[in-house]
């Protein structure tokens, strides 16, 4: 049994398109995996219980909570948190969307919305209001009533469209 | 000089314009910094262990098992604390007969509700203190729990405190004109009880704290996550022997406040105590859990009120018995009588009527304390207003409109003094009334509510009309002993480039203050927003000042920067002057660059002055001025808050067979003064009607009657998402205050205040010609259900 269950877990995978190897605790967490281990404190860890969205990550495409998911479990994962999302351009457009139409107040839930909506907006060429609404109940925001955030995404969804489909 | 507010092209204009957030792209790009992101050397963990009793005495504690466990540091009892920290009292002067216990960061010989800390377990990372605080061995002995707050006078009720003599904290009674002969010679009495829940505000960032003590030094510093950073240093100050000149506290980004982080909490204060103790940085965030039961809570009211009107509609009296349980200490340093007090204060307060009589009964409980949240007392106060103005305007077969237009307050009544003894500067009921119904277009509306019902469809359009308090002075805390500042200041800077920094004492909690002051001082100074960087919580840095609380970052912060920024322009056009041989009064700055006035020529660019003045000062006259630093300070002075006005309207859909309310649209006009950036202020008003439609729908924090609480995480207390919320639509009156040049009164709590009230005549105007009626909130499909029959009460 005490073979089985091992105390620290080595695990190799590439976080924002940067390989990492590193040796974690079983019950680790990947979201504080991210923010202890590699100081990516972009996502946020709120509930820890898989209800807010705040540590939203996109890992092997799919946007996962980061407290529901073991570092574990990342072995071998391609895992995209705001930070690389950043650098490579790729949800620039709704981050511009989201300053200019202020979908953010705190800020703390954002990183997490953002990859959300990323999601969303990959897979939808023209989500309407009530499918954005959808797609991001499951992360709470609880300074700005959503609306604002639902107009950002709706922005983006849009002008993509316009440029030919994201 | 006065700035022409009024001009939308006069030079510089940044004040009523919507300018990005200067802080925004970095939170957009997860660069924000929240207390948990802070990492310092040699940086230790605290968990707390936590009494699962409501009420239970505190026998032995063994922590042997969790001072063997890997990684733990320390383990520290309610004693070990207090030998550094002493207890503090929540009372105010002002609030009479207003009575609290001594209260310590860690609870001594009596666990007084569930969540309360009771030991505190130190360790190397978070996970290992959590783990061992589960070792530590806790000998309770349970006793008699109070929790049912209509009951807890009763004679056969145990004390929870017998120091006290009772459970009464606080009562005060407040009448005005004939009450009982109103009610006697009334055409119609209309009453009512109503219930709002216990809420918690959630903040998506839980409590966080990080405490360095260095020894060598003798400071401390604190970042923390709060909305008050100089009152917790002179809290951290007072009651941890620390020279306040040695305490600095710290507040970056801060994820979420609504008035959950304007209070001092047990476990944060034991944060900075243990690592006084210890000599090294300790931090605490709080778990979920944590969160839930030891965040403070609020609204828990049941308010019996009835409404005497005549023939014609208009009100009479108003006879409002409002009852609360703060749990079992009044929260430090604001109190928990506030709240009740708020409603005392705010009852009644769009309408014009004499004879009014409200009293408030504050109780202890053994559940989680409960205090200030966003829109002290005014969900409640509106909600019992405008419900008895609705069933009053039933009863008369008057429509909504109408029973509000005969009772408001005329827009040229100002300055008025309510019968609950506020005073009102300047509010436009009825202009913002008359804006609504154009923006909702009404007749539209009831027309397809009445095409609904002919196809059993239940729509209900509701209105609640409503004041705000903001900009407090010191007679909300500070004439109550309270070191809690009222004033706020703010410093601004030019630098040798030119560019501008302004330090202020409010603070940024996302809704926007830091853009708002570098609009205010882009203006004020003459330099494009651009130019001016805002540095906002660092006690060590910014003058002295309140924070956030009470929408009053606008209203005093901003007079205070406004002022500041303008004495800046002062100092520097007279050092241009005498550079240029010229007058101030014949210059201005514009842009950057010092001008002349009439043709808008550039004479001197700032860059170029503050090159002379920093680096060349021998050129310049002996003895010229040349402070291009000023601070200035703001107080209001002729009235003791600015209130502020709105009115809002939710139309809903009930379905009666499940008694699922859905929103459909949502409207608030308000007239919050000089608006600085609309698109904040719009985000601000938006953000707090969903808060409001939280409390109407979904929010309520359950307890069984041994004062466990029930529903301690996300999944059970629910909270409005995006798929539930109506969109909304936001529009305004200004009407400035004339207690500053600036004008601006706070829009914070407006979109709290007003939504649940808005809802709940809403979802009344839809069960009217069912026969049924709900006044407690949150308005679940079981209360409606059991409202309309459906289910047996």
């Amino acid at each position: 049994m005490n073979e089985i269950v091992r105390d620290r877990i080595d695990v190799a995978l590439t976080v924002n398109g940067e390989p990492v190897e590193a040796r974690v605790p079983a019950g680790q967490h990947l979201i504080d995996f991210l923010r202890l281990e590699l100081g990516l404190t972009g996502a946020h860890a709120s509930c820890e219980h898989g209800v807010c969205g705040a540590c939203t990550v996109r890992v092997n495409g799919d946007a996962v909570r980061g407290c529901l998911m073991l570092a574990a479990q990342a072995d071998g994962a391609e895992v995209w948190t705001v930070e690389g999302l950043t650098d490579t351009g790729e949800i620039a457009d709704l981050q511009e969307a989201f300053v200019a139409r202020n979908a953010l107040q705190c800020g703390f839930c954002t990183p997490g919305m953002l990859v959300a909506a990323q999601e969303l907006l990959a897979r939808e060429d023209a989500p309407s209001r009530a499918e954005i609404r959808e797609h991001l109940s499951g992360n709470y925001c609880r300074c700005t009533g959503y609306e604002a955030i639902v107009d950002a995404v709706e922005t983006v969804a849009t002008a993509r469209a316009g440029k030919g489909g994201a | 000089m006065t700035i022409q507010f009024g001009n939308p092209d006069r030079p510089n204009s940044y004040i009523g314009k919507t300018v990005p957030r200067p802080n925004a792209p970095r939170l957009a790009q997860g660069r924000g910094r929240f207390v948990d992101d802070v990492v310092l050397p040699r940086m230790a963990h605290v968990a707390f262990v936590r009494s699962p009793y409501a009420h239970a005495r505190i026998g032995g504690i063994d922590a042997a098992a969790a001072k063997a466990a890997k990684g733990v540091l320390r383990v520290f009892t309610g004693a070990d604390i207090a030998e550094v920290c002493t207890p503090w009292v929540a009372v105010l002067a002002h609030l009479k007969g207003l009575k609290s216990p001594p209260q310590h960061p860690l609870a001594i010989e009596r666990a007084t509700w569930v969540g309360e800390p009771v030991a505190a377990v130190v360790a190397t990372s978070r996970a290992a203190a959590e783990e061992a605080a589960a070792l530590v061995e806790v000998a309770y002995e349970a006793l008699p729990v109070v929790t049912d707050m209509m009951s807890a006078l009763d004679e056969t009720t145990p004390v929870i405190h017998p120091d006290l003599g009772d459970n009464l904290a606080f009562r005060r009674l407040h009448e005005e004109g004939d009450v009982e002969g109103a009610f006697a010679g009334a055409h119609k009495v209309v009453s009512a009880r109503f219930r709002t829940a216990r809420h918690t505000g959630v903040t998506l960032e839980p409590r966080s704290i990080l405490v360095d003590w260095n020894p060598a030094e003798g400071q401390m510093v604190a970042w923390h996550a709060t909305q008050a950073p100089h009152m917790m240093q002179t809290v951290f100050a007072k009651h941890l022997d620390v020279p306040e000149s040695r305490v600095r506290v710290i507040c970056a980004d801060v994820g979420g406040s609504y008035g959950i982080k304007v209070h001092v909490y047990p476990d944060e204060v034991a944060t900075a105590a243990i690592a006084k103790i210890m000599g090294r940085p300790v931090k605490f965030v709080a778990d979920r859990l944590e969160s839930f039961t030891t965040d403070i809570h609020a609204r828990d009211h049941v308010i019996d009120a009835r409404l005497a009107v005549d023939e014609t509609g208009k009100i009479l009296a108003m006879d409002v018995d409002d009852w609360t349980a703060i749990g079992p200490y009044s929260v430090y340093p604001r109190t928990s009588a506030i709240e009740g007090n708020q409603v005392v204060n705010l009852c009644g307060g769009p309408y014009d009527f004499a004879s009014y009589r409200a009293r408030t009964t504050v109780v202890f409980q053994n559940k989680t304390p409960t205090c200030q949240y966003r829109a002290v007392g005014h969900p409640i106060a509106v909600a019992i207003t405008e419900g008895l103005v609705d069933m009053a305007a039933a009863e008369l077969g008057l429509d909504p409109i109408e029973i509000r237009r005969r009772n408001l307050y005329a827009d040229d009544a100002y300055p008025v003094t309510s019968p609950a003894k506020m005073r009102f500067e300047g509010l436009s009921h009825h202009a913002s009334l008359n804006k609504l119904l154009e923006l909702m277009d009404y007749d539209a509306l009831r027309a397809d509510q009445a095409q609904a019902r002919k196809r059993g469809v239940h729509r209900g359009i509701g209105i609640a009309s409503f004041i705000e308090l903001t900009n407090p002075s010191p007679f909300m805390y500070g004439i109550g002993g309270a070191r809690i500042s009222a004033q706020d200041g703010c410093t601004v800077r030019m630098d040798p480039d030119g560019s501008v920094v302004a330090l202020s004492g409010v603070t940024e909690q996302g809704q926007g203050t830091e853009a708002m002051l570098a609009q205010i001082v882009a203006e004020g100074v003459g330099v494009s927003a651009d130019k001016v960087r805002v540095v906002t919580g660092d006690t060590q840095v910014t003058p002295y000042g309140g924070g956030t609380w009470a929408s009053r970052g606008a209203g005093i912060g901003g007079e205070a920067a406004l002022q500041a920024a303008r004495a800046l322009r002062d100092a520097i056009l007279e050092v241009a002057a005498a550079m240029l041989q010229s007058e101030p009064g014949r210059l201005d700055i514009r842009a950057g660059a010092v001008v002349d006035p009439e043709t808008g020529e550039e004479r001197l660019s700032l860059e170029e002055l503050g090159r002379i003045v920093y680096f060349r000062g021998d050129t310049l006259p002996k003895g010229l001025p040349r402070e291009l630093v000023q601070t200035r300070h703001f107080i209001t002075s002729d009235y003791p808050f600015a209130f502020t006005n709105g009115v809002q309207a939710s139309y809903l859909e009930v379905d009666v067979e499940t008694g699922v309310v859905t929103l459909l649209k949502h409207w608030c006009v308000e007239d919050c003064g000089r608006i600085i950036n609309p698109q904040l202020v719009d985000e601000q008003i938006r953000g707090g009607i969903v808060q409001g439609l939280g409390g109407a729908l979904y929010e309520e924090i359950h307890y069984d009657e041994e004062g466990q609480l029930l529903n301690g995480s996300m999944a059970d207390y629910l909270v409005p998402m995006a798929a539930e919320m109506p969109d909304m639509v936001v529009g305004h009156v200004e009407t400035p205050t004339k207690e500053s040049l600036l004008g601006a009164k706070g829009a914070g709590e407006a979109g709290t205040a007003g939504a649940p009230a808005a809802v709940m005549n809403a979802v009344n105007d839809a069960l009217r010609p069912l026969g049924a009626q709900i006044t407690e909130m949150p308005f679940t499909p079981e209360r409606i259900l059991r409202a309309l029959g459906t289910i047996e009460s």
